[in-house]
């Protein structure tokens, strides 16, 4: 047992109401520079959509994260064979417009501008070029646009589903959708690290953050196609690759991450995880079907004392390992199984889990036969062909589940790689909590029925109690959990990263200078 | 003329050589942010291919090939012995210079002409291909009109070369060359002493290392099995932790 310790997160999806503020908070802190505008190391997408950069699940484009086949794991796009053969040139590399031409606004010339018959207009201008540009997209170009061609129609989740599966999917006035907020996940298996060629990113071994060292990369960009979620970006200007580094000075300081902390539907959960690295190995190699079994295996149970002894004999530090216990991420992940890794199907173990949404998809979509309405409607407006009816009663709980709006099979595609039990599983437990919370609160539900459906949910009522508090009472103690990062003993490599804000990189002691 | 040799021919290789140790070292030592082949396959990602590519191999195969001819110079001439083999070795290295010229002509295109790339591009980077052009340009001429090169680079300019590096510099068998050659050895000195005041220096950092380092790097900041450790000395580890 090879015990180390990991902060990890969990987002749950149900509270996220789509509002931005972390990509705000974080674009602030971390990615206003030049070269780094178009950077949104936290971004929140809309599902069913594309996403940013445009399609980034889909690997037959982007080339991203392991494969396995025959029987051996390997980088899909880059890789040591292939990383160094096409290091002067990256065939899968994606472009600025795959993300966004990065623009802003000439506000000054809403002041500036002589006196006329037209109001003054502020021109959108590229951040690039300066030059004025028609705007084609942005970080979040697809925002509430499910159910449109363009976006949620060309979502890769979508393979899988018939035609019949995504028509009533897309049915209900067209605007089925939920939210998916996405930073790095800090993976126990990163491909950006395995396929760097000069070995400048590496994983921190105290918390697991993964970090690009940007006086070692020397922009082989290889990073950027072996990121199957997209999240290390290419810095056009300093030549070097940047990423989410889980605001590791704000942790150091016992901070929660600026996306976290700013939250606003308090859907963000962060905490210290222990697992045992000697497992994964074996993980990564497993068949898909239990690739997510075997990741949650690597995590190890805090309280029992084996692992608190072996964890100590590795040098994790006591304070670390009273925070696991106290982590609401093991809670989520492994005492309650709530939450799924984002497409474990890429085998890079991230360690940010998700409460997959339970409102967006209870509700059920019927045929009904609209024709008499038709006609009446016909002469006063216009025609009127919708025969599907919106139907939000539930005569038994559990029978609504296989005909819900958002088709088990696009869950498991985005969130449990293709087990569609493994979401089912979950949603059960989410529902069971509102029973039992209906029952203790409202008091309609009859004790029977509500013990009934927590015996099936598979929890008891504690933890019905205890997932209802973490989820909708916590409080910011109770949300982050941060273990102390010691650094008082450390060498102090930071300056206040005020002082050099504007500046190229980040708190970095010398004045950056873009190479000749 | 004795004295423009003299100042070419031995002089400027001195020159170009300590500025290119001194400048190298500096600026990897000191300024490790600068270090980057500064890649603008994000800005502009399909005409790169036609310029990247063929220049990169072009440069690499010459490059070592001038390197061995100067390190192995009998070997060489040894190979060349049978005509077959010196056509072959001839012919391999006019078709990477063709290579390299191209790819160099297609990259100067590139980047003058696509729009986003004006604000990744420098003085120095017009300078960079000016003289890699000018110096393929020189080697084929070379290579094409003064037969056969790989043989009389062996037994002329590697004794020079050689001379050079043993300080006890020699040019009498290259004063009477054509005044092409003369160029194509001051143009190589020239690039050399650029090298740390251009994105050339990428080429010192090659990702060597990737080819046998494990895939995963994981870093501490100390090492905590031994901090824990009671036999360690405090004095020498204090402990970090707790």
């Amino acid at each position: 047992m090879d015990v180390r310790s990991q902060i990890s997160m969990v987002f749950h999806l149900d509270k996220c109401i789509g509002c931005h503020t972390c990509s705000i908070a974080c674009k602030n802190i971390w990615t206003d520079r030049k070269g780094a505008e178009y950077m949104w190391w936290n971004n929140v997408e809309t599902k069913p959509g594309t996403g940013y950069p445009t399609k980034w699940e889909d690997q037959s484009i982007y080339k991203g994260g392991w494969q396995k086949d025959n029987g051996k794991v390997t980088l899909k796009g880059a890789g040591k064979r292939r990383g160094l053969t096409n290091i002067f040139y990256n065939p899968n590399l994606p472009v600025i417009d795959d993300y966004y031409e990065p623009f802003t606004f000439k506000y000054l010339d809403l002041i500036e501008a002589p006196e006329g018959n037209d109001q003054p207009t502020a021109r959108p201008v590229s951040l690039i070029t300066g030059e004025p540009i028609d705007i084609k997209m942005g970080p979040n170009w697809d925002d509430d646009l499910s159910g449109t061609p363009d976006y949620a129609r060309n979502d890769p989740n979508l393979k899988n589903l018939s035609a019949a599966e995504q028509e009533v999917m897309f049915q209900l006035e067209r605007m089925a959708f939920f939210y998916l907020p996405r930073i790095c996940n800090h993976c126990l298996n990163p491909a950006c690290v395995a396929s760097c060629p000069s070995g400048a990113i590496y994983k921190r071994g105290e918390d697991g953050v993964v970090l690009i060292n940007q006086e070692v990369c020397r922009a082989w960009r290889m990073c950027v196609t072996a990121c199957p979620y997209k999240k290390s970006y290419y810095n056009w200007h300093t030549g070097k690759s940047e990423k989410c580094i889980l605001c590791f000075p704000r942790i150091e300081a016992g901070l929660a991450p600026a996306c976290m902390h700013s939250c606003v539907g308090r859907i963000r959960y962060l905490g210290v995880l222990l697992y045992d690295a000697s497992k994964i190995e074996a993980a990564i190699n497993d068949d898909t079907d239990s690739l997510i079994d075997r990741h949650l295996d690597i995590i190890l149970d805090p309280f029992d004392p084996k692992v608190i002894r072996a964890a100590k004999m590795n040098g994790v530090a006591d304070s670390t390992i009273h925070a696991a216990q106290f982590s609401p991420v093991y809670k989520y992940v492994k005492q309650w199984k709530l939450a799924l890794p984002l497409h474990a199907e890429f085998r890079t173990l991230p360690m940010l889990f998700y409460v997959p949404p339970l409102l967006p998809v209870m509700a059920t979509v019927k045929q009904v036969d609209n024709s008499a309405q038709s006609e009446k409607m016909n002469p006063i407006a216009k025609y009127w062909d919708d025969n599907w009816l919106y139907d939000t009663s539930t005569k038994d709980l559990w029978g609504t589940l296989d005909q819900v709006r958002f088709p088990l099979k696009y869950l498991a595609s985005l969130l449990s790689a293709g087990d569609e039990e493994l979401i089912k599983d979950k949603w059960k437990k989410l529902m069971a909590v509102r029973i039992h919370r209906r029952r203790v609160t409202v008091g309609d539900i009859s004790n029977e029925k509500a013990d009934e459906v927590l015996q099936e949910a598979g929890i008891t009522a504690e933890m019905a109690d205890g997932i209802f508090y973490l989820t909708a009472l916590a409080k910011f103690e109770d949300r982050f959990v941060i273990p102390p990062a010691h650094r008082e003993q450390a060498i102090e490599m930071m300056d206040f990263t005020g002082d050099t804000k504007g500046e190229v990189g980040f708190g970095i002691k010398s004045k950056l200078r873009r190479g000749l | 003329m004795n004295m423009l040799d003299n100042f070419f021919l031995i002089a400027l290789p001195y020159i170009a050589i300590a500025v290119f140790l001194v400048g190298s070292i500096y600026r990897y030592t000191y300024k490790g942010f600068q270090l980057s082949s500064l890649s603008s396959q994000f800005l502009e990602g399909r005409k790169l291919f036609y310029g990247s590519v063929p220049f990169h191999w072009g440069v690499l195969f010459l490059f070592v090939g001038h390197l061995i001819a100067f390190l192995f110079p009998k070997s060489i001439l040894a190979w060349n012995s049978q005509p077959v083999r010196l056509m072959i070795l001839e012919i391999t290295a006019f078709v990477f210079g063709i290579s390299m010229f191209i790819g160099l002509i297609n990259l100067l295109i590139r980047r003058y002409t696509t729009p986003r790339l004006k604000f990744v591009t420098n003085k120095m980077d017009l300078v960079v291909y000016l003289l890699l052009i000018t110096q393929t340009f020189l080697g084929l001429w070379i290579a094409y009109n003064f037969r056969w090169g790989s043989s009389w680079f062996s037994s002329l300019l590697a004794p020079y070369l050689n001379s050079i590096f043993v300080f006890q510099p020699d040019t009498a068998a290259i004063v009477p060359l054509p005044w092409t050659v003369k160029l194509h050895i001051i143009g190589a000195f020239t690039i050399i002493g650029l090298i740390p005041f251009s994105r050339m220096i990428h080429f010192l950092v090659p990702p060597i290392n990737y080819i046998w380092r494990p895939f995963q790097q994981v870093t501490w900041y100390w090492n905590k099995r031994k901090v824990r450790n009671p036999n360690t000395l405090w004095s020498l580890h204090r402990p970090k932790n707790n």
